[in-house]
């Protein structure tokens, strides 16, 4: 068996328990938890993909930043467990759950009677994960995105400093001049 | 047999697939504000997989490079939807998207 046969399975099964994981978990910090644990697995799909930068950039961006935010917050928010006894109608998950059964069937079909032409990796000479040429084809292909990509980050950063802020320290800092 | 031996691109899409739906469903049977947006986070991750198999199969970087800015979106959106969160929180003490349902109060 190929290293790539046997990397895929192990790392493919264990990044399904990961997400149903985060899924199922009653308290929010176990389900962020599975949630790292989730993308540390789909880092590692994208090494069986030769994609090298991207999964590097997985796990700083995602289970590295995103991550931590998420778990300072529901820290921050001091959240109990999801009670079960205000638990939403038993309508709402079977439907949840039927929809979701409907979106896998379709896709599952979609993708197994779709023209399969891809059959292995390509033995290429050029490496497309390498940073080389993904840095070039970002700053001479895609540069107008990647400065709109600039733009948007700092609005988010300006917008969630004004959604999160507390109105009496506003008050307090105009009274002072 | 030899779908085990051998791993195509539809092995990488149909697990893509899967948890596309995963975080589907979770975003639909969840209540907890910040856990919809731990399910929404796995979609995005579920499309990036999908983008990255296609591009490492065909040899073209560009879908490498639209995961790059996927990334960079969704780091964007956490840092705005949480300070959303947490301004919910202030307001209402509670983040059960159940109970968050009157526009003014």
């Amino acid at each position: 068996m190929e290293l790539q046969t046997i990397f895929f399975w192990v790392l493919g099964i264990l990044s399904i328990a990961g997400a149903v994981g985060t899924i199922t978990a009653k308290n929010p910090v176990s389900s962020a938890m599975a949630l790292v644990f989730h993308f540390f697995m789909l880092a590692g799909l994208y090494l069986t993909l030769q994609a090298e930068f991207i999964a590097v950039l997985q796990v700083l961006v995602y289970a590295g930043a995103i991550m931590v935010l998420v778990i300072f917050v529901i820290m921050l928010l001091n959240l109990g467990n999801e009670e079960s006894l205000k638990e939403g109608s038993n309508m709402r998950k079977v439907a949840g759950y039927a929809l979701g059964s409907l979106l896998t069937a379709a896709l599952f079909i979609m993708i197994i009677l779709s023209d399969n032409k891809y059959e292995n990796l390509p033995a290429s000479a050029v490496d497309v994960g390498s940073v080389e040429v993904l840095g070039q084809s970002l700053i001479k292909d895609h540069l107008f995105h990647f400065e709109a990509i600039t733009l948007l980050l700092l609005v988010a950063v300006i917008g969630a400093l004004i959604l999160a802020r507390r109105k009496e320290t506003e008050e307090k800092f105009r009274s002072e001049f | 047999m030899e779908a085990l031996n051998s791993i195509s691109i539809n092995h990488y899409l149909v697990l893509s697939g899967l948890v596309f739906t995963i975080g589907a469903i979770g975003v639909l049977t969840r209540r907890n504000a910040i856990i919809i947006f731990m399910c929404i986070e796995l979609m995005l991750n579920a499309v990036n997989l999908s983008l990255v198999t296609f591009s490492a199969y065909m040899g073209n970087e560009a879908g490498q490079v639209f995961v790059f800015f996927i990334m960079a979106v969704a780091a964007a959106e956490a840092a705005v939807g949480l300070a959303i969160v947490l301004a919910l929180f202030r307001n209402n003490k509670t983040i059960n998207v159940d109970e968050i349902n009157l526009l003014k109060w």
